[in-house]
């Protein structure tokens, strides 16, 4: 059983379109409570932004997006932490990852061109004195995107009327 | 030239053609991109894969052959290992579980397994539409107790009383309701059996839509002293993991009364669907989260289309489970078939009368929330533009 307050960040996770009135009807509380635990989750910074899943392969825009392996030499007494948050801070990339396995952090940068992504992980990636060694790995097609389906035909087919 | 009307059997020809079927008509005439349909009695959720995919896997392997007539016993055990993990109360997979072809065919063994000509079957209405017509074809005699929107549309102890005569062999108890949501619970269901226990009336339990409760745990009529001996217990796949589609259901019963249904599904259908059957072990054994998810959504469905109806200022009975909405329309002078052509034909929505289940379902019509919540939103929008302009 999820408690309310899962319930609330649910429905706006996945719908960023809905106000503190239409969660209150989908979930049997009080607005003034839902607007409380939206405006909290802002203040404690749980709820962190409101994007937009966008299939830009559909419009005129060239957007490329690689996803970068780097292995990493730890700092003592900080270890990764540090080095992320220097790689995080340029704009060309929109997510950085500790992981497992047989690399350390896995990047995701996006570019205009192909040029433009190669040169941004040999010029500014490759060169910071923490990194071993880059592998770079262009995204060709996008499947699923934070747990949206592209391309995915929704028609409904079932009957109009079944009793 | 044959006379058709003198080779057809009388007993078919007695069971009535639905009084809606200008309305079905009219509905599937419509061939409008622009149209939304709240009719339709089944999920809107696609099977989840892992469930599909062990069908898909089974046929890769080649399994395409009949199984047993009751169905392979490891889904009996699983069937039989659910109903206790529910209930507490425990079948033997190997005489007192069938595998059938829906929920539906499992109600029409458990008819004809125990009606005899002239016996009387106690059908609470409004309901699903099987019931009446699979009773006449057994060639008992179906007797309607209409529930009530006073009473939540629960069958209660005094209206069962009321009922019951020399001849009654069966009652029906189609909870949670389709049309209406409602439910019985605990304290329901054991005033029931009280009325029951003195008696031979047997029980014929649908729990099609017993996963779909909302704020409360859904009680089988099996689980209350003196009951399982009594009761024929159906369920299935189609709304629990929405496999309406695999065409799969089962029955519980004591063994004597399964020795029978089995004869006839036996001979009428030899086995249920293989490729449903593997994909129904991993329902069970793994489906829970599923239900758990959807189980939610159509919560969340349920409030937005309650609150919408009774903004509107229709009177709207708060289902507490299966997937239907069963709003009061008499306040609009219409009757539930009026109602629904209009509505169709003036806002391009499709509902379903309340007649469609019975004539105590005239004066509602039934809403179906197995919708996106935007389809129900814009639906909304177009049944109160349609209310306010009468």
């Amino acid at each position: 059983m999820i408690s309310d307050k899962e319930k609330i960040l649910q429905l706006i996770e996945r719908d960023v379109t809905l106000n503190a009135n239409d969660i209150a009807i989908m979930i049997g509380k009080d607005p003034e409570y839902v607007q409380n635990v939206l405006d909290e989750s802002r203040e404690k910074q749980i709820i962190l932004g409101q994007k937009t899943i966008i299939d830009w392969e559909k419009t005129e825009r060239e957007l490329v997006s690689a996803i970068i392996e780097l292995k990493i030499t730890p700092e003592r007494g900080l270890g990764f932490d540090r080095v992320s948050e220097r790689i995080y801070q340029y704009d060309e990339i929109s997510s950085v990852y500790l992981v497992s396995g047989g690399f350390d952090i896995a990047v995701i940068v996006e570019g205009k061109t192909l040029k433009e992504v190669a040169l941004f992980v040999a010029e500014k990636l490759a060169p910071m004195e923490e990194v071993i060694s880059t592998a770079t790995h262009f995204i060709l097609k996008k499947y699923k995107v934070e747990g949206v389906i592209l391309n995915n035909p929704t028609e409904d087919d079932r009957e109009v009327i079944t009793l | 030239m044959i006379n058709y009307e003198s080779v057809l059997s009388k007993a078919v020809k007695t069971i009535e053609p639905s009084g809606i079927r200008k309305f079905f008509d009219l509905v599937s005439e419509m061939n409008d991109k622009d149209a939304i349909s709240l009719g339709v009695g089944e999920p809107d959720f696609v099977t989840p894969w892992h469930i599909r995919n062990e069908g898909v896997y089974a046929l890769e392997k080649g399994k395409t052959h009949y199984t047993a007539n009751a169905g392979f016993i490891e889904l009996r055990k699983e069937i039989a290992a659910y109903i206790e993990r529910k209930t507490g109360i425990t079948y033997d997979p190997k005489s007192e579980v069938i595998v059938t072809v829906g929920g539906s065919e499992a109600i029409d063994l458990a008819i004809r397994a125990l009606v005899n000509p002239g016996d009387e079957v106690l059908i609470p209405e409004p309901s699903f539409v099987c019931y009446k017509p699979c009773t006449i074809l057994a060639g008992g005699t179906p007797v309607p107790i209409v529930t009530c929107v006073e009473d939540k549309f629960k069958l209660t102890p005094e209206q069962l009383k009321k009922a019951i005569t020399p001849k009654t062999k069966l009652l029906v108890l189609p909870y949670p309701n389709n049309p209406t949501g409602a439910i019985m619970t605990k304290e329901d269901l054991e005033k029931i059996a009280e009325v029951l226990r003195d008696t031979n009336i047997m029980v014929l339990t649908d729990e099609i839509y017993c996963e779909l409760t909302y704020g409360r745990t859904h009680t089988s009529i099996i689980s209350i002293p003196g009951m399982k001996e009594r009761t024929v217990y159906v369920n299935g796949f189609s709304k629990s993991y929405a496999m309406t589609g695999w065409r799969l259901g089962y029955a519980t019963a004591p063994a004597p009364i399964m020795k029978q249904m089995l004869k006839i599904h036996q001979y009428a259908i030899m086995s249920s669907p293989t490729t449903s059957q593997y994909a129904a072990i991993e329902a069970l054994k793994k489906g829970d989260a599923d239900i758990a998810k959807m189980r939610a959504e159509y919560d969340y469905r349920r409030r937005v289309i309650v609150d919408g109806f009774r903004q509107m200022g229709l009177g709207c009975f708060e289902p507490e489970g299966a997937f239907y909405v069963f709003p009061d329309i008499r306040s609009t002078g219409m009757t539930s078939s009026e109602f629904c052509e209009k509505l169709l034909q003036k806002e391009k929505v499709a509902v379903v009368p309340g007649s469609a289940f019975g004539d105590s379902g005239e004066g509602f019509v039934r809403c179906s929330y197995a919708y996106s919540i935007e389809n129900i939103n814009k639906a909304l929008e177009r049944i109160e533009r349609f209310v306010k302009s009468l």
